[in-house]
């Protein structure tokens, strides 16, 4: 059982966490719920980029980790002010009833 | 070694039990919680991995700074009404059916494939080296000064449009 902790554990888990965040995204109906998924993407990429800083000891997967969260920050701020806006234009937060652009 | 072993599946389950509720839970106040756990549990694995700065950003900036706007956006909108509606999209079990195909894919990879996955054996820690903070900051302000100016910028105009997006009248 106690078997040493590997960088493939690490890919395993960042798989597995990719898997429940995408399935967030294209299950829910709610945006709010919707955007945290994919936060929960975003962590998986980190994940696997530390993973991979760490087996090469070099420390470029981390500086793209920290560029990983620049980019969630941004889209977590733009995505929320979208869903302000558009909460208060349309009185509602799910997305399949946001249909105006489907044929 | 073995508390390696045992912090490593401690924060793993962490992880993964907060990323399920995240998913599952019917209020959105209680999905936001459980992606603070399952945001927590990445700082440890983080930690372990010995990037000591990105263990701090992640707490400071993601359960510090996100997860607090998440929580106010779910406060100024009415999630009530929303709670009570169907949560999953008519299309779930075609998602289901994907995602599971991708997990199989995976552990098919991992047990008919794993001779292909040769990784070369992890570099040692190399003694006398500067400090994890030190380090980031001598690439990152160096070799990559220029995508740190650019980032700078994407936050900017991240700020703009937010606050355009949050007026009154659009």
């Amino acid at each position: 059982m106690l078997h040493p902790i590997t960088t493939v554990h690490y890919l395993v888990l960042s798989a597995a966490l990719l898997m429940i965040g995408a399935l967030g995204v294209l299950a829910r109906r709610n945006i709010v719920v919707i955007l945290m998924s994919i936060e929960l993407i975003l962590n998986a990429v980190n994940i696997n980029l530390i993973a991979f800083a760490r087996h090469f000891q070099h420390v470029t997967g981390q500086i793209f980790a920290i560029f990983v969260i620049t980019v969630a920050v941004a889209e977590a701020a733009v995505g929320l002010g979208i869903l302000i806006a558009l909460f208060r234009n349309r009185q509602t937060v799910q997305a399949d009833e946001i249909e105006l652009l489907k044929w | 070694m073995w508390l390696d072993t045992l912090l490593f599946y401690g924060f793993a389950l962490l992880t993964l039990t907060g990323a399920v509720l995240t998913i599952t839970r019917r209020n959105a106040v209680h999905s936001a919680v459980a992606l603070i756990a399952s945001l927590v549990g990445v700082a440890g694995l983080f930690l372990l991995q010995r990037a000591e700065f990105l263990f701090a950003v992640q707490i400071v900036l993601y359960v510090g700074g996100i997860m607090v706007l998440f929580l106010f956006v779910i406060m100024l909108v009415n999630l009530d009404e929303a709670a009570r509606l169907r949560q999953f999209g008519r299309q779930w079990w075609l998602a289901l059916a994907a995602v599971a195909a991708v997990g199989a894919e995976v552990v098919w990879f991992l047990t008919k494939g794993a001779g292909a996955l040769r990784l070369p054996p992890a570099a040692p820690l190399p003694a006398g080296a500067p400090g994890n903070t030190e380090a980031l900051a001598d690439v990152l302000f160096s070799e990559y000064l220029l995508p740190f100016e650019v980032a700078s910028l994407l936050l900017l105009v991240a700020i703009v449009g937010s606050v355009i997006m949050a007026k009154k009248r659009i």
